[in-house]
């Protein structure tokens, strides 16, 4: 037996002499060299199982492997997960470690599967850093190849479980991203010898592939359509010329009861039937098909139309005879080629609007990035975005696509975000700033954490919104899918009693007009307009709302948003940006401003109080350098105090001044005057003498007063909800201009409030940050979320508004109220133009006029009824949001 | 009233009657899902003018997977809709295209196309 020496590689044969065990397996060696080179670091000989070698195999059969954790905030959770993990049978050593969040964990492969540990950790309370992937493999035959891959799967470094199914071709691997990627996954499968096909679900771009062909396919069906109507077009001519020998004047041998003519109308029954089996082919597919569900559809009524057309004009071309009188032997060719060619024409229209009308929801999806460039050990690398996973850190660079969600680490940029919240203006991001996917880095370079990746995106849940929202119903539906329900039927049967009639009661040639009235009511009745008139509105609604950084929950949402009375507007964060900064700040004689900021600031070092940071804040931007402190001491609800540069500084409101005997002067009615504005005056004292005052406040967010302008313009009630005290409610009110006030309102008892105004018989839009606010989101008749960068699928909001800005209330009303007319349009479209189109056709106004609609003009009217329809919906798109 | 009127008035009143009667009234065949592995209930439903099957039995509180296969690319059926729960789908044509979801309550559902031409039902036991 030949064996290879692992240390110099000499091949050799089998001696048996210098043998060591290691890892289950038997190594020889050339010589006792070689074998003690070995055993001193048998980990440096064996080669890895992969490249990236988080698994390593010790002498004793022991595997080590390092498992990132995610939501560890303290070192106390390490021992938390150490203690939990170390339970387990099978673990020899398990470490973790806080600052590289990681646990090291050596264990016994025999007794313990690594799926045990990442359960251990979860039910500590932690996730492991893991990732999911499902993979297409083919060339698989039986249930032996099956555990091959599976077992060579799950041997491999970084990957936790694989389960490989055979029916349907595909393999389920969970992994551990840091330690093996997608591509090392692949191969493992190939080297084996099957194949591997892309992922076979999730992957955000798999949508985009779908989303092109789909585009192909409707593509391809309306070159089809067009054909066919080139085809049917084509074969009206000749057909429509020999229909009216006398209008034409042609000469004798063409005109009716020729031995010519009959032989033309032979002709053209023959040629009518590629007509309606090639061109119309679509009308018997979908009739047949529906009708062996018991179902009837516009195909139904087309097709039994010109059936019954070509049947008796075909009687007449080929049997002219039967007729008890010659009158009676007619033809309708000429409307089985020109219906068809009207109605195809009309369908292939429709797909092209259509089309147009869910461009929106395209363009979202459109905006998915492909790639990412993580840094993952030190070294940057190009990944498909779909192998992102939380906490890596991207690299973007000026002019690039932000792949997914996260917080910048380092760096500042500005960033267009535009296409995710529909603001214009591109933002200034630094460290610690949200970053949304599928924005536009403008002009620096930085790096950012991933907080959100795959379907938690903020662009992911805001397709899966539109999508949820364009496939709901609005209430106003239901009428329709009451009607649509029994219209079809109800025209057929409305075209067997008008043939009755017209056969009983009609002038001669009794059977020829009953003939015409039927075909005529089959074909003019457009159940399409009817069901197209409210989805295709809703749907470009919907979409228009998303690209304005508006998204609609539901199609009631919409509906409801129109007819409101009262909007309801939560003070903090809502009307005002919810982080107070320092507005004022008011110094004693011979003092300066500069002074007093850096001496509170200083005192303030470090403070995580909201008016502490508005100061800290302040003195940043005035790039104020701070001075040490010492000796600090905080007094509860008073302020805090602290040695700075020598000095005692004391900080804090009147009450803490007068409290420790110091005399304000003046500064009292300046500071009572600054209160009553609503802001809160902070006094200074600087060894013992009331230096100045700082005053601190929730600013208003700069469009807000406008908006609520707007509001009013609409004929809207503005009503302010607050838990602040009134003095501060009031001073709000006055500057945004809001007429009535709910001061003092404690959290739960919003909810209670707006019910209040509910049974004032209005209904109430509530307008908050849906965190504090859910319950009287919830209340409301529509609760309009306001929402903070990736947070978008709000739970409690009927509609949320992703830029922070109260305009975007204004227009998703103007949106809500713009639909829903487009929405009452088409209905009122589509039932008159049934409404009237049918009676008409079936003669009513023969016995008073006269007249009769032909059914070439049926089909026409028919035809375009829908795509005026879709058109109607497509003005929405254009619909301008005045300002 | 001559003869032929009189057979035609009572031939159309018939055939009135029949129309109404099977497109309104008459029983449509109920498919029961058949539960595959994982306790999810699937069935392939074809789409071509209409679905087939087109009136489902399922039972509550367990995940449903339909999976439909469109086979024509009239643009009708391009998209089926369940409203009430909140699901769509693009029909890709000639491609199976799953839908899933678990029903809670139960009662009688519709799917349907986005014009609301073509219909099916979701019976939830």
């Amino acid at each position: 037996m030949k064996v290879v020496d692992k240390v110099c590689g000499m091949e050799l044969e089998s001696t048996g002499t210098f043998i060591t065990e290691f890892g289950g397996s038997r190594y020889e060696f050339c010589s006792a060299t070689c074998k003690e080179k070995f055993d001193a670091e048998p980990d440096k000989y064996i080669k890895p199982r992969s490249q990236s070698a988080t698994y390593r195999v010790n002498k004793s059969g022991i595997e080590r492997v390092e498992i990132p954790i995610l939501g560890m905030d303290c070192a106390s959770c390490a021992t938390t997960i150490e203690k939990n993990v170390n339970l387990l049978d099978g673990v020899v050593a398990a470490n973790v470690n806080y600052g590289s969040e990681k646990l090291y964990l050596d264990y016994d492969p025999n007794l313990l599967a690594v799926e045990h540990v990442v359960e251990a950790v979860k039910q500590s309370g932690y996730k492991v850093g893991r990732a999911e992937l499902d993979l297409g493999i083919h060339g698989m035959h039986c249930a032996s190849c099956v555990t091959e891959i599976e077992s060579e799967l799950f041997t491999s470094s970084g990957i936790l479980s694989a389960s490989v199914d055979l029916a349907g071709e595909s393999a389920h691997v969970t992994y551990i991203p840091s330690a093996v990627q997608i591509d090392q996954i692949k191969k493992v499968i190939t080297d084996l010898g099957y194949e591997v096909t892309d992922s076979v679900s999730p992957g955000t771009d798999d949508g985009k592939d779908q989303q092109d062909e789909n585009q192909l396919a409707r593509e391809r069906e309306y070159k089809t359509l067009l054909r066919k109507f080139i085809f049917a077009g084509i074969i009206s001519l000749p057909v429509m010329f020999f229909s009216y020998p006398e209008l034409w004047g042609l000469p004798r041998q063409f005109q009716r009861g020729s031995e010519t003519l009959q032989w033309i109308w032979v002709a053209m029954s023959v040629i009518s039937l590629p007509v309606m089996f090639w061109s119309g082919s679509q009308f018997f597919t979908g009739a047949w098909a529906a009708f062996k569900n018991h179902s009837a559809n516009m195909h139904t009524l087309i097709a039994t139309g010109i059936s019954a057309a070509w049947l008796y004009s075909s009687t007449a071309a080929f049997f002219p005879q039967i007729f008890p009188s010659q009158e009676l032997a007619d033809q309708f060719f000429d409307v089985i080629s020109v219906v068809v060619a009207l109605v195809v024409l009309g369908m292939a229209l429709e797909i092209r609007a259509k089309g147009k009308s869910s461009e929106a929801i395209k363009k979202l999806i459109g905006l998915q990035p492909k790639t990412a460039r993580v840094v993952r050990n030190g070294e940057e690398m190009d990944l498909p975005v779909e192998e992102v996973v939380l906490d890596d850190v991207i690299v973007v660079r000026p002019g690039e696509k932000i792949p997914v969600d996260g917080v910048i680490v380092e760096g500042s940029s500005s960033v267009d975000e535009s296409m995710i919240t529909g603001e214009p203006i591109p933002i200034e991001k630094h460290e610690n700033d949200e970053v949304i996917g599928a924005t536009i880095n403008k002009t620096g370079s930085f790096k950012f954490k991933a907080t959100k990746v795959g379907k938690d995106t903020a662009l992911a849940q805001i397709i899966k919104m539109v999508q949820q929202a364009q496939s709901s119903k609005a209430p106003i539906q239901r009428i329709v899918d009451k009607v649509a329900g029994y219209f079809v039927p109800a025209v057929i049967i409305i075209a067997i009693l008008s043939f009755v009639t017209w056969y009983d009661f009609g002038p001669q040639p009794n059977l020829i007009y009953s003939l015409i009235v039927f075909v005529t009511v089959l074909i003019i009745a457009c159940p399409c307009a009817l069901g197209l008139a409210t989805p295709i509105s809703l749907m470009v609604g919907v979409g228009k709302g998303a690209e304005n950084g508006i998204l609609i929950r539901s199609g009631e949402a919409l509906e409801s948003a129109q007819k409101l009375d009262v909007v309801v507007l939560d003070k903090t964060g809502t009307i005002t940006a919810g982080k107070p900064v320092v507005t004022d700040v008011v110094t004693a004689d011979g003092l300066d401003v500069r002074t007093i900021l850096t001496f509170a600031a200083s005192v303030e070092r470090g403070s995580e109080h909201p008016l502490g940071e508005a100061i800290l804040e302040e003195a940043k931007n005035k790039k104020l350098k701070l001075m040490e402190t010492q000796d600090f001491n905080a007094v509860p609800g008073h302020g805090v105090e602290a040695d700075v540069d020598g000095h005692r500084i004391l900080l804090g409101n009147i009450k803490f001044m007068l409290q420790q005997n110091l005399d304000p002067g003046e500064l009292i009615q300046k500071g009572s005057k600054l209160a009553d504005n609503g802001k809160t005056p902070m006094f200074v004292a600087i060894d013992k003498k009331v230096a100045g005052i700082i005053a601190v406040a929730d600013t208003v967010k700069e469009d807000s007063k406008e908006a609520i302008a707007r509001l009013k313009k609409l004929g809207l009630e503005v009503v302010m909800l607050t838990g602040d005290n009134k003095r501060t409610a009031d001073a709000i009110a006055r500057e945004v201009n809001v007429d009535r006030v709910l001061a003092e309102v404690l959290p739960e008892d919003k909810a209670f409030n707006v019910q209040k105004l509910q049974l004032e018989g209005k209904r109430v839009a509530m307008v908050g940050d849906g965190i504090n606010d859910a319950p009287a989101l919830a209340q409301a008749d529509i609760g309009f979320a306001i929402g903070s960068g990736t947070d978008v699928a709000i739970e409690a909001s009927d509609i949320t508004l992703i830029k922070g800005s109260l305009n975007g209330v204004v227009t998703a009303i103007q949106i809500s109220r713009a639909t829903m007319r487009n929405i009452r349009q088409n209905l009122f479209g589509a039932f008159f133009y049934n409404g009237l189109g049918l009676p008409i056709a079936a003669g009513v106004l023969y016995p008073f006029f006269g007249v009769l609609l032909s059914p070439m003009l049926a089909g026409a009217a028919m035809a375009f009824s829908s795509v005026t329809v879709v058109t109607n919906a497509n003005r929405l798109r254009r619909l301008k949001l005045n300002k | 009233m001559a003869t032929d009127q009189i057979i035609v008035t009572l031939s159309g009143i018939t055939l009135a009657v029949i129309v109404g009667w099977y497109f309104w009234f008459s029983e449509k065949k109920v498919t029961r899902l058949a539960t595959v592995e994982g306790g999810v209930q699937e069935a392939l439903i074809k789409v071509k003018g209409g679905y087939s099957p087109d009136v489902i039995l399922v039972d509550a509180g367990r995940p449903v997977r339909l999976n439909f296969l469109r086979e024509e690319t009239a643009a009708c059926s391009e998209q089926v809709l369940f409203p009430d729960f909140g699901k769509q789908a693009t029909l890709t044509p000639f491609k199976n295209v799953p839908v899933e979801f678990t029903p809670d309550k139960p009662g009688t559902y519709e799917f349907q196309c986005a014009m609301g031409m073509l219909r099916g039902k979701l019976i939830v036991q």
